[in-house]
């Protein structure tokens, strides 16, 4: 008898096992199918920083949480309706995010004392009732894929191996996905070692099959396509986003660009990205240190490139003074800053926005850098375009505050058009620009374009315009050496000055107020974006009436700022930090902004912030 | 970028005023850097490369200066990473002649890092070492060249750490164009500087360098003529590496595989060694960086003490670039669309 198949509208399911289990491969490979199915979706990784972790360990759980829908979602989701736990430690670390009712598929092959010991459970959870309240599936995936994979020739450690597999199988067929995808990859991922593939595809299959043959589970799920805008679709992280951003910026400007980077999580994978599209013109260069990394994109910027360094925030502490010298050499610079938890060493692989007054003020002397966040993984595209804009325009470095979340999380993203991207296209110097009393001329590299600010970019191999720059306080217009006092004030105020210019070349600061007549405005930047709107609408849906703001320039910022900020009672400003954006706003614009905060490695729940908007509204 | 091919091959016709800035020098008056400058204005015409394409960055201190006074371009940067900014500029303008100028604190102390690592990739830059052995710029503290035991402001009773050898740690570095010439002898230092410019790839060159004010007289022993002859030992390609008054003495291989200095009158002349700085093992080169005394710089070889060809980091990317591009540029719609997408209606 064919199975029941009930509809949901959405869906949340996490992965959990030992770092060794293969959790991030099975809901890639999940998410890939989900995607290609036409869901919204959003992902969650949550790996630890170890490689491997003591096997069985709390510290070794490593987990991923898809989230998707019928309709166009905007986080991973706060609670799992499903949580697959592959062993004893996935089940302790994941449980007390699950809600009662919700499925668990528990691996109870390993689920032996030794094992439980390690976690501290004295007793069994499985036979202590305390799970009662769940949807439990015992299954023993480890010992069912090693039944299914026998007859193959490979070690029972190997055939172990493809337990995820098995899970992956089993998910699919619950949730109605299909196994072309996973296939395909596996063939790819194997394709030199026949037996190992045909063992994993064998898994996949059983998987699936025990799911169809097993009265455990009576009801399939089906979550129908969601109506999003035409066009045409795929499935993106933000580094990989960022990256190919930056391959379009350089085209879009038709300049050769430079990477000069030292490897940290969880930005690496930029620079293993881009490494691979030398057809664009993409230099890569892994430098001695995050100094060497910065160092050689200011020389190639100097040399007419896009000079580009991606790190994290114990890199940026690293670059800070070469940072600062590209403020004074005013050259192009864009640094990716992937925020991960701090300070030192502190949670690498977990999300943080605390770098934003580093970015900010990270220098000595006044040394002001524009800053921009994306706002969702697929956002980083349009931000690497809007870095590489600013700093090749206005010849200055331009920090770009991506975060762990936005890194790895995953979400669909309607292609752009490549011929509707913007113009980067700037001109290099080629003449002088001055003229003596006595009729004679000269270049003089300091001297401004009236409307950006920004002096001429003027290469090396460009005849009759060699010239000096340097680290020490410059002439007005020669770029001669000076310490006269009147023109350190005025050098400094111009260099400020250029910088708040760049609010000119901006787009004005939207609100989201459907009824208009909202007292409480919330307003965040960076990766909060999809909780905090997740949490409007749960706010809005419950009668609320709540204005919603996000900034994707932190500085300078967008002109209306304060008119925005002013025209509420009340502003709220969720932050993954103690407070950094609150602190602008209220130094900037006066406003008695209020802050909500969380540093706990993970992105905001919906449900969370919700409350929080409508505790401030009933007291508004 | 410009198209510099129409002056390959024509005599510039430049000369050493040409290279000269209008900046004020503003080294101390009597600084060995003078000398440098003077000498470098002089041969630059010789390597027959228009102006713009060449580039001089400097770090930090008394040398870092140098850029501003030349007329090509220039850059005066941050301490100690001279050579991370001069290589990406040379990496990604593989047209350009990329010169870096440092010094003992700016190369040694805070820009160690970099120094080892550029000399180990081989890019294509040439690196002018001024080691006077002290720090200038800050007024007088010992340097990492400094002899152990030297009284400055900072090590009132001696430093207590010993020194570098900068060649021997540039040999170490597999560094493939280890040079080292003195400011005051101008002939050996034009000499060292064409071997260098030629040099494909990374080359460094220590120059001796005498800072008048606050370690004035630190390479007297090798300046002095009455005491030169004796403490110089000029090494020349495919020569015996013969010094002293009348060639007293020499230097022979000894027992345990290095090398040793000897009377020449004591030794069969066929024992002598042989210069090769084209030996491709480092190893007698290095033995040669360290007869000089640490303390004294007595017995200190100048000369070329290694050049050999190992391809350049840049010229290496240049083809892996090429190699990328065969197949004509990359598709930037086909990129971002990846393997797997789908159309909604």
């Amino acid at each position: 008898m064919p199975k029941k198949t009930v509809q949901l509208d959405r869906v949340i399911i996490r992965f959990a096992g030992d770092s060794g289990d293969g959790m991030q491969l099975t809901g890639d490979q999940f998410t890939s199918s989900t995607a290609s199915f036409g869901n919204d979706l959003s992902t969650l990784p949550d790996f630890p920083a170890e490689i491997r972790a003591p096997a069985g360990t709390l510290p070794g759980v490593s987990a991923f949480q898809l989230h998707f829908a019928d309709h166009d979602i905007l986080t991973p989701g706060d609670a799992p309706n499903v949580l697959v736990a592959m062993n004893p430690a996935a089940l302790k670390a994941n449980l007390k995010d699950v809600p009662r009712g919700a499925d668990l598929i528990i691996n109870t092959d390993e689920f032996t004392s030794r094992n439980l010991t390690k976690v501290g459970y004295e007793q069994s959870p499985l036979d202590d009732n305390s799970l009662e309240s769940y949807n439990v599936h015992p299954i023993g995936l480890t010992s069912l894929t090693i039944g299914a994979l026998k007859e193959f020739d490979i070690s029972k450690k190997e055939a172990e191996r493809a337990k995820n597999m098995f899970a992956l199988g089993l998910l699919s067929w619950l949730y109605d996905r299909q196994l072309e995808g996973t296939e395909r990859f596996l063939n790819e991922k194997f394709g030199k070692k026949p037996e190992i593939l045909a063992a994993n595809l064998k898994a996949l299959h059983a998987g699936w099959n025990y799911g169809e043959t097993t009265e455990d589970f009576s009801v399939r799920y089906e979550v129908k396509p969601a109506k999003l805008n035409s066009g045409t679709y795929r499935n993106i992280s933000g580094n990989l986003a960022l990256s190919y951003g930056l391959i379009a910026a350089s085209r879009q400007s038709g300049l050769p660009m430079f990477l000069g980077s030292y490897p940290i999580t969880p930005a690496s994978d930029i620079l293993h990205e881009l490494s691979k599209h030398k057809d664009f013109g993409i230099r890569t260069y892994q430098a001695e240190d995050e100094i060497a990394g910065i160092g050689a994109a200011i020389g190639a910027s100097y040399g007419g490139a896009i000079g580009l360094t991606t790190t994290s925030g114990p890199g940026v502490a690293l670059k800070s003074e070469a940072i600062g010298l590209a403020v004074a050499l005013e050259l192009p610079l864009v640094v990716i800053d992937v925020q991960r938890g701090g300070p030192s060493t502190g949670l690498p692989t977990k999300t943080e926005q605390a770098d934003l007054l580093q970015a900010m003020f990270g220098r000595n002397g006044e040394a002001p850098v524009p800053i921009i966040a994306p706002r969702s993984p697929s956002d980083c595209f349009d931000a690497a375009l809007e870095a590489v804009r600013i700093a090749t325009k206005y010849r200055t470095p331009v920090f770009l505050l991506s975060d762990g979340y936005l890194a790895n999380g995953q979400e669909p993203w309607l292609l752009p058009n490549v011929e509707d991207l913007p113009d980067l296209h700037v001109e290099f110097a080629s003449e002088h620009n001055y003229t003596n009393e006595d009729g004679t001329t000269e270049f003089r590299p300091f001297i401004r374009d009236p409307e950006t600010l920004a002096r001429p970019w003027a290469i090396p191999g460009t005849p009759g315009l060699e010239h000096r720059i340097g680290g020490l306080e410059k002439a007005d217009g020669t770029g001669h050496i000076s310490y006269d006092p009147d023109n350190h004030d005025r050098m400094v105020r111009l260099r400020q000055a250029k910088i708040d210019g760049i609010a000119n070349s901006i787009p004005n600061l939207e609100v989201d107020d459907p009824t208009g007549d909202a007292d409480v405005l919330v307003i965040g930047w960076g990766s909060t974006y999809g909780p905090i709107g997740a949490a409007s609408r749960l706010v809005r849906k419950n009668g609320g009436k709540v204005a919603q703001a996000h900034l994707r320039h932190l500085n300078p910022f967008p002109h209306n700022t304060g008119d925005v900020l002013h025209h509420y009672k009340r502003v709220i400003v969720p932050e993954m930090n103690l407070g950094q954006l609150a602190l602008l706003l209220r130094g900037r614009f006066l406003v008695d902004a209020i802050g909500y905060n969380q540093v706990r490695g993970m992105p905001f729940k919906a449900e969370e912030l919700k409350d929080v908007i409508e505790d401030v509204i009933a007291s508004a | 970028m410009p198209d510099t091919s129409a002056t390959v091959g024509t005599d510039l016709k430049l000369t050493a005023k040409d290279f000269k800035s209008d900046q004020e020098v503003r080294w101390c008056p009597g600084c060995g850097d003078y000398a440098i400058l003077a000498a470098m204005q002089a041969f630059l015409p010789e390597l027959n490369i228009p102006r713009e394409d060449m580039v001089f960055v400097s770090g930090i201190g008394c040398s870092s200066r140098f850029p501003y006074y030349l007329t090509t371009y220039g850059m005066h940067s941050i301490h100690g990473r001279a050579p991370t900014i001069a290589t990406g500029l040379a990496v990604s303008r593989p047209d350009l002649s990329v010169w870096v100028v440092t010094g003992d604190g700016d190369a040694l102390s805070i820009g160690g890092n970099h120094l080892i690592h550029t000399l180990r990739r081989n890019v294509n830059l040439k690196i002018l070492l001024f080691n006077n052995r002290i720090y200038g710029l800050t007024k007088g503290q010992y340097s990492p060249t400094s002899e152990l035991g030297k009284i400055t402001k900072s090590t009132p009773m001696g430093s207590l750490d010993y020194p570098f050898n900068p060649l021997s740690l540039a040999l170490g570095a597999e560094a493939t164009f280890v040079a080292r010439t003195i400011d005051s002898d101008r002939k050996h230092l034009l000499d060292v500087m064409r071997a260098a410019a030629t040099h494909e790839g990374t080359a460094l060159v220590e120059i001796y360098q005498n800072c008048n004010i606050f370690n004035d007289g630190a390479f007297d022993i090798v300046k002095n003529p009455a005491t030169k002859e004796n403490a110089l030992i000029p090494l020349v390609h495919g020569e015996p590496i013969i010094f002293g008054t009348d060639g007293s003495h020499c230097v022979i291989r000894d027992k345990q595989g290095g090398v040793e200095i000897v009377e020449t009158a004591l030794v069969d002349h066929d024992d002598i060694l042989i210069h090769n700085a084209h030996a491709e093992d480092p190893a007698t080169a290095f033995a040669l960086s360290r007869l000089s005394d640490p303390q004294t710089l007595n017995n200190s070889p100048i000369g070329v003490f290694r050049s050999v060809e190992r391809p350049s980091y840049d010229h290496l990317m240049s083809d892996q670039m090429a190699k990328a591009n065969a197949k004509g540029p990359g598709d930037l719609s086909e990129l971002i669309r990846g393997k797997d997408t789908w159309t909604v209606e």
